[in-house]
């Protein structure tokens, strides 16, 4: 149901219902904190009840490098949004590559540092609470950010091959928010690992 | 294309092949027909899971009893209640979500289609995930077979060392893959009611039936999401080597039960309410009147909502909370009986005054009324504390909840699949099996779950396959037992009913019932695009305006 | 067309008598014999204030029953359509807020009420502390049986507790610390108090001070795995001098008697020493059932069969026979070495 303006008794109605794209999308978001929350609460639940094994401040390294690149990419994903409203198709793609780009950088950084933990400091996800609930939470997200990723790379192709015009800015914002929650996981998540944790 | 829902059997519709039909059904994505296949899904599974809950009873029947091994039993309970919870109840509730909605809104079709038709799907495999465990889940040790966890599946019984085999991931895949169908569902609800309602309608001219789903689909947004979660945790304790509820390196077996209850607390309010949205429709025609405190309503049922979300300890009385910790759950678990109380009251006030007629629904939704009052009585009893230190975990606990699932959520059930049998098939219920139906059933009923309470009283736990003699429990589980023969024979009268009606019923009309919501301005079956052009509407009883244009609804709202 | 009013009062008749007759054949004889785990039968303090606050509860819901049913079953006969209708529509009432107002501010008053008497309840039973003279005893749940221990009084037991009465105007309750070693269990003896549950790295305390002698039954009360329905619970309730006796006995280790030498040395070579304890030998495991005073003991299995001779053999002969799916293992011995061996448990008083 699109908005429509349509003459009633008389009386002109203006009907303008809400996106159905951008409520469904903030409805997932919502459902994701939920589930984002528990693994949030099991984290913190677990502080230092751990019997055995590393503790954070032995073995974690604060990602700051890793963490600019992604809060930037929502400031990228925002300007490539605008771009694509004003028409400009071509700056639209220069922005969206960058958010790609940061987003893969984010991966790898996290990619790195569960190498280094693994193999160098012998951490795992089964080595002890911390190590469950560490890997548990900062994998869950980044298994979001590879989702989100997917599905950017797919409307890169698509901008590459011509088929996104000014028409799809607000499709692009809808799955923009879903990059932005993605983002905001991640400072609730970096707060409590990274800084209170430790 | 074919332009109805159903092919009424004899026009040259039917005449398609039975492949082309079935592609058709399999490959839809309208809303009517995916609700009536979610109905169907559930009809189905609430067979299987009636006849576990046959055999738990003929077990029960006396004591020391040897009619399964305890091995088959802990099984048959625990399927029939993840049977029944999901892939009978929130199938058939999101069958009639999606079937009613857009028609109630006025609406072509749900918000996003192709999704619904995912949904589904995703809901169907996960049930047939579940009763594959019976044949794949023997695993290494040969030991696995169907889950037998109990459906809330307490941690540590569910770590690998207390449940080898595979039955326990059978448990956990099939609720997994479902949760997803479930938030996909209720996603589409709530982009459904926000953002495709006809010009007019807004949200306070809304059908009660539409708000209540919108907030039953808040719940699940925001309830399933923390099963999913512990799911999860329990995937990694039992293949990654985690250690989430492992209390041998010091994890918690509690924090499952806390993780689970987030869910299973306003999940029963998911299951409750849209039983509330078919009371909330079908008193108002039969009393001849408007639903008594429409917004009143509203706002209990969103009350509801929220305060559902922080009573979830109240199943947990027993596991040693503090004091302060209790006396909160014990707030909780009495504040949420005002707003549904108030509920009870509006329907009470609705009846008030106007002029009833028994019709086979009512008749479901008057014996709703007073079950569903004594059910949430019983849940008062036990949301006082040191009373449930007894009752808890007893078959006083399983009386009270099957009296508000059965004796509440399958009476509305029935009633809403008899108010609206005539839209979704063109053709009115036999009246004669109807009543039947509804007594056979209601005598059964009585008999089982009345009965139940006494046994918890007198000591019987729950989840137990036999029980000794000489505690005095014996003849109340064989009343029990014997009632369970008479719903059974009401449930298929009401199947046979149901065939009976489709091929040999009258023809009902578009407004059997002399209705007043917008599904009733469509022919029965409703055509594929549900309306030719976009209605328009005032009030929240559209045809009532248009029955009676001297003195329409808007004077009075 | 026919009236249907009647219907509504004849289902409401015949609900109200099912209802109601079950619930005073119930109660009508709540007797230790016939409903010797009736929680409205309370013989422990803790039992009877959640006793009391049970009368008021159902008090309390019990109007509120009657004054609804009444108002539905009144509403149902006196607002029928009825046979000589005008086919005009009642009066269209959409709602009252003075109305609304009051059938929500009562409730809330029920409410408040409610919550006053139930939070005194749980301080009672959960903020006592054990007085000096209380006896200290640790609950460890099993697969599916039940570990005693008495640590002041140096005594390790399974399955059938024993406990001093407590004189109400001298108190001496018992103070049981709930353990688990492996998954959920619930110590529930309906006449002496509440269920608490056994939840592994979660300890619980519960309180009981039963007033009268007797046997007390219960069951474990939270499903946890094949034979949940037999962790069968015997509280033996004596007096004092009762059951300082049996203090006194159970401390004494076993003494040997050289005429089950055979079967104590089949005992002590097999497997069974990997599992239970016999003090005084070299028999210390701990994964099964002290048995140190088998045979001071009524049942066996956890209350799942009489302590017989007969059973007892059959018991290790083949245990999926008594409690199928419980965790001791069928001893692979023949005819001759189990007659042996039960005759040396036997022995062991």
């Amino acid at each position: 149901m699109n908005a429509t303006s349509m003459t009633v008794a008389g009386a002109t109605l203006e009907w303008s219902p809400p996106d159905r794209g951008r409520i469904a999308m903030l409805s997932l978001i919502a459902a994701e904190s939920a589930i984002f929350a528990i693994f949030v609460v099991a984290y913190v639940f677990y502080f230092g009840k751990s019997l055995t094994g590393p503790l954070p401040k032995d073995v974690l390294s604060v990602p700051i490098v890793y963490t600019i690149c992604l809060l930037s990419s929502s400031l990228t994903i925002h300007f490539a949004g605008k771009s694509l409203r004003g028409g400009e198709v071509l700056t639209f793609g220069v922005w969206w590559l960058a958010t790609i780009a940061l987003g893969a950088a984010f991966l790898y950084g996290t990619g790195t540092e569960w190498y280094r933990l693994i193999y160098t400091e012998g951490f795992t996800i089964s080595t002890n609470l911390f190590g469950t609930t560490y890997y548990s939470l900062v994998g869950l997200h980044a298994f979001h950010v590879i989702v989100g990723l997917v599905t950017l790379i797919i409307v890169m192709i698509f901008t590459m091959t011509g088929d996104v015009g000014s028409e799809h800015a607000e499709r692009i914002e809808v799955l923009s928010l879903y990059w932005h929650f993605v983002d905001v996981v991640w400072i609730v998540v970096f707060t409590v690992v990274y800084v209170i944790g430790r | 294309m074919s332009t109805d829902a159903i092919a009424l059997p004899g026009t040259e519709l039917a005449s398609q092949t039975f492949v082309a039909r079935l592609h058709d059904w399999v490959t839809t994505v309208d809303h009517k027909r995916l609700g009536i296949l979610y109905i169907t899904y559930a009809l189905v599974f609430m067979l299987i899971a009636g006849v576990e809950a046959l055999m738990i009873r003929i077990q029960l029947i006396r004591p020391h009893n040897d009619f399964v091994s305890p091995q088959v039993f802990n099984r048959l309970f625990t399927m029939h209640g993840t049977t029944m919870i999901f892939f009978v109840i929130m199938p058939v509730m999101f069958g009639f979500a999606n079937y009613l909605i857009p028609l109630m809104i006025g609406a072509r079709d749900m918000a996003f289609p192709r999704l619904n038709a995912f949904s589904f799907w995703m809901t169907a495999f996960g049930g047939l995930l579940l009763y594959f465990s019976l044949v794949g889940a023997n695993g290494l040790y040969g030991a696995g077979n169907a889950p037998d966890v109990g459906w809330f599946a307490y941690a540590p019984l569910t770590s690998q060392t207390f449940s080898i085999g595979h039955s326990t991931d059978f448990w956990i895949l099939a609720l997994l893959v479902s949760g997803f169908g479930s938030i996909g569902t209720a996603v589409n609800i709530i982009a459904t009611v926000l953002c495709m309602r006809c010009p007019g309608m807004t949200l306070a001219k809304m059908p009660l039936f539409a708000w209540l789903n919108l907030v039953m689909a808040g719940l699940v947004i925001l309830a399933v999401s923390p099963l999913t979660a512990a799911q999860i945790m329990l995937l990694v304790d039992r293949y990654l080597g985690g250690h989430f509820f492992d209390t041998q390196a010091g994890g918690s077996a509690v924090i499952w039960m806390h993780f689970f209850w987030v869910f299973g607390h306003p999940e029963v309010y998911v299951l409750v309410i849209p039983a509330f949205a078919f009371a909330s429709e079908i008193i108002p025609v039969f009393s001849r009147k408007p639903i008594f405190g429409y917004s009143v309503m509203v706002g209990a049922t969103i009350a509801i909502g929220f305060i559902s979300m922080s009573v979830w300890a109240h199943h947990m009385f027993t596991v040693g909370m503090s004091s302060a910790a209790n006396n909160f759950f014990v707030i909780s678990t009495m504040a949420i009986a005002v707003p549904t109380g108030i509920k009870i009251f509006n329907w009470l006030a609705t009846m008030w005054g106007g002029k009833i007629e028994f019709k086979i629904p009512m008749l479901f939704c008057i014996a709703f009324l007073f079950q569903f009052l004594i059910a949430g009585l019983t849940g008062i009893m036990q949301g006082a504390a040191p009373f449930d230190w007894h009752l808890g975990n007893s078959y006083f606990v399983v009386a009270h909840f099957h009296y508000v699932i059965v004796g509440g959520i399958l009476f509305t059930l029935f009633a809403a699949v008899y108010y609206w049998f005539p839209k979704m098939s063109g053709k009115m219920c036999s009246e004669t099996l109807g009543k039947l139906h509804f007594w056979l059933f209601i005598i059964g009923f009585h008999l089982t779950f009345d009965f139940m309470h006494i046994p918890g009283l007198l000591g019987m736990p729950r989840r137990i396959y036999t029980y000794e003699p000489g505690r005095g429990w014996d003849k109340w589980n064989f009343i029990v037992t014997i009632g369970v023969f008479f719903q059974a024979a009401g449930v298929l009268v009401f199947l046979g009913n149901l065939i009976w009606s489709y091929f040999r019923g009258k023809v009902a009309g578009s407004d059997p019932w002399d209705a007043w919501t917008l599904e009733w301005s469509t022919n029965s079956p409703p055509p594929a695009y549900n309306f030719a052009s976009h209605p328009v509407v005032k009030s929240r009883r559209p045809l009532w305006d248009c029955k009676h244009p001297a003195d329409p609804d808007w004077n009075y709202e | 067309m026919r009236s249907r009013g009647s219907i509504g009062g004849r289902v409401l008749g015949s609900r109200v008598f099912v209802c109601f007759g079950g619930a005073v054949l119930a109660f009508a004889d709540p007797t230790q014999l016939t409903n010797p785990t009736n929680i409205f039968a309370p013989a422990s303090t803790p039992a009877k204030s959640i006793f009391g606050l049970s009368l008021f509860v159902l008090a309390v819901t019990g109007a509120i029953f009657l004054v609804v049913f009444v108002l539905l079953l009144y509403s149902i006969v006196r607002f029928r359509k009825k046979g000589n209708d005008d086919g005009r529509e009642p009066p269209q009432v959409y709602g009252s807020n003075q109305v609304e107002m009051a059938w929500t501010i009562i409730p809330i008053l029920i409410v408040v009420a409610l919550f006053m008497a139930t939070a005194r309840v749980i301080a009672l039973v959960q903020n006592t502390s054990p007085p000096g003279n209380a006896i200290a005893v640790t609950a460890i749940g099993h697969q599916f049986w039940w570990e005693y221990r008495y640590p002041q009084l140096g005594v390790v037991t399974a399955n059938e507790l024993h406990l001093p009465m407590s004189d109400p105007l001298h108190p001496t309750p018992t103070f049981i610390t709930l353990l688990s070693a492996d998954t959920d269990h619930s110590f529930w003896v309906p006449r002496l108090g509440g269920k608490t549950d056994l939840i592994p790295n979660h300890p619980n305390r519960m309180w009981i001070d039963p007033q009268e002698t007797g046997v007390y039954l219960g069951q474990c009360a939270q499903y946890c795995g094949t034979q949940h329905a037999k962790m069968l619970l015997r509280v033996y309730v004596q007096s004092k001098q009762d059951f300082d006796l049996w203090i006194h006995q159970q401390r004494q280790p076993a003494s040997a008697n050289d005429a089950v030498a055979q079967g104590q040395r089949i005992f002590e070579t097999t497997a069974c020493i990997n599992c239970h304890t016999v003090s005084g030998t070299v028999a210390n495991g701990r994964f099964g059932p002290d048995l140190t005073h088998l045979m001071s003991r009524n049942t066996i299995a956890a209350g799942a069969a009489p302590n017989t001779p007969e059973n007892l053999r059959l018991w290790i002969r083949n245990p999926n026979a008594i409690k199928p799916g419980s965790l001791m293992p069928a001893m692979e011995l023949n005819k001759q070495e189990l007659d042996a061996l039960t005759d040396y448990l036997e022995t062991l008083r």
